[in-house]
């Protein structure tokens, strides 16, 4: 069994194989250091069923024939019930299985809160390492609350689409707020100019500058090139460092309870009645374990 | 789970990645129509332990052996490889021989799927081979 300091040499010296072997191991809980290298990650949100893969299908598309590496991870849900997962997000991203120069990876959320696992950090670095410049990170379909995906990723696209209902929907708030860049897909659709209007005025009621909100179909790919050119000159918002690393804590505090050795157990008194929800917390609080990627 | 060649029904495949899931398994489907090395480049970026082929075009005997070879040449021997489908009971025994570990044929319960998959565990437990580069001539009855 190769260590997973000799899988990162090796991954970066240019071996698939090697790579896709370490993300594994980091996504089992092993750590390893490594130097920050630079690199850029964008987050693609939005709700179940509005065309993320697809459009992202459709980004990887045209950086790689604008000669750019791309690399995906696609977050899916995992099964509650059975601790299964089924991955599919790859099927909509059609070019995806034959070009050098795209990497897929899929991964199942295993339960950790909004979908996003503290380990999608050290991926990034290790893909940023290993020559992936510009990596995509899509969530599990979300709602408007989740926004922990700002933790992980330098611009976050958010994709809807046209059949979202009341239009009252974009006067609330959460990741519409968040957005850098926002795509009403389904362009192809009716109704589809509506949405993007209503999310438009819903966004110059707010303060500073809005996100700029694109109309684009990925199916046949109309808006997606000046919607490709805003995500790329998207700037750092300064104002969201605060609230990325706030939940950048959270997600890490979260997975620390999660990987509690006494989680169960403690579950099982919860369903039992034989303790309160403070006992299990403080119970498990006195005998944490950092792990060792926490302490780098 | 993948569609290799240009089969276009994968009803089966997903009812079997659905009860893969059910039974506690990260399954990753491929779509359809995949080449052969298409195949095996999810398999080395997915990080795979097994391979389940679903094939009902009849194109078995050329695709899968292909599939196979593909994945030794990577020096991917110790992925495990599945089939299921439509495959006749004459064309397994050179299937088996290509690497291939189960062949699963219509009205296959999927427990016994999963019981091919706990086996294979066992057998890696154990030390013994199983993958479709590793020398062994054991297959799932």
């Amino acid at each position: 069994m190769s260590t997973i300091t000799d899988l990162f040499k090796s991954a970066r010296s240019g071996d698939r194989r090697s790579l896709s072997k370490l993300l594994t191991k980091i996504e089992s809980g092993e750590s390893l250091v490594i130097h920050p290298e630079s690199g850029w990650t964008l987050g693609v949100t939005g709700p179940p069923g509005v065309g993320k893969s697809t459009l992202i299908g459709r980004i990887i598309e045209y950086w790689a024939a604008a000669g750019q590496a791309v690399a995906v991870l696609a977050v899916d849900p995992t099964s509650p019930v059975s601790g299964g997962a089924f991955l599919a997000d790859r099927i909509r991203m059609g070019g995806a299985d034959s070009k050098d120069s795209v990497f897929v990876r899929s991964l199942a959320s295993r339960n950790h809160p909004g979908g996003l696992m503290p380990c999608l950090d050290v991926m990034c670095q290790v893909l940023y390492a290993c020559g992936w410049s510009r990596v995509i990170i899509e969530t599990v379909g979300s709602g408007q609350s989740e926004i922990r995906i700002v933790a992980f990723v330098d611009t976050v696209l958010l994709v809807d689409g046209p059949d979202r209902g009341d239009i009252i929907q974009a006067e609330k708030a959460g990741i519409l707020e968040l957005a850098d860049v926002i795509a009403i897909n389904k362009a192809d659709l009716p109704n589809s100019s509506f949405a993007a209007d209503a999310v438009k005025g819903a966004l110059e009621l707010s303060d500073g500058e809005a996100a700029p909100v694109h109309l684009v179909s990925a199916i046949d790919g109309s808006g997606v090139k000046p919607l490709i050119i805003d995500l790329e000159s998207s700037q750092p918002n300064s104002a969201r460092v605060v609230l990325r690393n706030r939940e950048r804590l959270i997600a890490s505090w979260d997975s620390v309870l999660l990987s509690h050795p006494e989680i169960e157990s403690h579950m099982e008194k919860l369903c039992d009645g034989t303790i309160t929800v403070g006992e299990a917390i403080k119970s498990m609080g006195s005998t944490i374990d950092f792990g060792g990627d926490l302490t780098d | 789970m993948a569609k290799p060649g240009l089969d276009g029904h994968d009803r089966g495949a997903k009812v079997i990645a659905r009860a893969l899931r059910d039974g506690g398994h990260e399954v990753i489907y491929t779509g359809l129509r995949k080449r052969p090395r298409e195949i095996v480049r999810i398999v080395i970026d997915e990080d795979a332990d097994a391979l389940g082929l679903s094939t009902l075009s009849g194109a078995h005997n050329s695709l899968i052996p292909i599939i196979c070879e593909g994945l030794r040449e990577s020096g991917l021997n110790e992925v495990v490889v599945f089939a299921g489908g439509i495959i006749p009971e004459r064309d397994r025994a050179s299937l088996y021989q290509s690497g291939v570990r189960a062949v699963f044929g219509p009205g296959t319960l999927s427990v016994s799927i999963l019981g091919f998959l706990e086996s294979v565990s066992a057998r890696r437990r154990d030390g013994d081979p199983v993958g479709v580069g590793e020398d062994s001539g054991w297959h799932w009855q």
